[in-house]
């Protein structure tokens, strides 16, 4: 009984941090977006600035994987 | 793995059974030495990187054949990332990042392949690559510059009294990149694949009327093949980050 809760409690805590690849999911498109306006305005210097865009998605991309993270351990390690 | 047994009934789908270590010739204990899964798919990414870089570039020829240009493609490809991102004097330590890349974009496409195992879906894999570059950039920075290396966490742009807080700040940043370096790559590689095969379980559940789930399948296959490849680049962009910050630690 005591441990169906405490698991009850794992699943939805993995639950719950998934929520967390959402808001990396704002961040990377938030970096994308602001590369295209950019872009779009300023087409010659794009290409130089390509590795900073992959810089800025892989930065904000890690949290999102760390919240995964955070739910894997949840459903198969705890 | 307290999943295993609670769930005897309903759908049947094991995600991240892919990702066991298992020894190639039976047997169940794993020593150092044992042949595992791991270690034929890594044997297999180095052959596959030889095959394309050693043998594949052997005619250097003037025009160059197919695996050839993909080779010269590759190469100019890494060496033109470095250049731009570490600076001229970064390219000393291009064949690294080289190895790196070309190692981690073979290993990475090679885990696509059906019933294939992703060696850098494991954290003691990609952690070990993470921490080597940690270990290398900064034992590099301190030979370089000596003390001058600390001026990386010491901001002389910021205001006098924010200095010891941005100090601090960046130390513990500095300290989480291998962390977050290793950790990138291996979660982006197991969530792929984990999606895929929830798909798979879903089409094997469906039946012969499973278009939605092999539809899904292919478009999820597609990204990853992307994925891949960005990781890939990601990985090594920033090791030409962290290469440029202990070649030049001044802000």
């Amino acid at each position: 009984m005591e441990g169906d809760i405490v698991q009850m409690g794992a699943y939805i805590g993995a639950g719950l941090a998934c929520t967390g690849m959402g808001g990396a999911a704002v961040g990377v498109g938030h970096v994308v977006g602001n590369y295209i306006a950019g872009a779009l305005r300023n087409p010659s210097a794009a290409a130089g600035q390509t590795a900073t865009m992959f810089i800025g998605i892989a930065f904000a991309e890690a949290l999102g994987i760390f919240s995964f993270l955070v739910a894997l351990l949840l459903m198969f390690a705890v | 793995m307290s999943t295993e047994a609670a769930a005897p009934s309903g759908l049947q789908i094991h995600p991240m059974d892919q990702f066991v270590v298992k020894p190639l010739f039976g047997g169940e204990t794993i020593n150092f030495y044992t042949p595992t899964n791991v270690t034929l798919w890594m044997a297999l990414t180095v052959l596959c990187v030889i095959g394309l870089l050693v043998l594949g570039t052997r005619g250097r020829a003037i025009v160059p054949n197919r695996v050839q240009s993909i080779a010269e493609l590759a190469y100019g490809f890494v060496h033109k990332m470095v250049e731009d991102v570490a600076g001229k004097d970064g390219l000393k330590y291009f064949p690294y990042i080289m190895t790196l890349f070309i190692f981690i974009v073979f290993a990475n496409f090679l885990g696509l392949l059906p019933m294939a195992f992703t060696t850098t879906s494991h954290i003691a894999v990609t952690a070990t690559m993470a921490l080597a570059v940690f270990f290398f950039v900064t034992i590099l920075g301190i030979v370089k510059n000596g003390v001058g290396f600390l001026s990386l966490f010491w901001i002389s742009a910021a205001p006098l009294v924010l200095r010891p807080i941005l100090a601090l700040i960046e130390i513990i940043s500095y300290f989480v990149r291998p962390v977050s370096h290793s950790i990138r790559l291996a979660g982006n590689m197991m969530a792929g694949h984990a999606v895929i095969k929830v798909f798979a379980g879903f089409a094997g559940v469906l039946g012969v009327g499973a278009i939605a789930p092999v539809a899904a399948i292919t478009a999820v296959y597609a990204l990853e093949v992307l994925v891949s490849f960005i990781q890939a680049y990601v990985f090594a962009i920033l090791t030409c980050v962290y290469l440029k910050d202990a070649l030049h630690p001044h802000h």
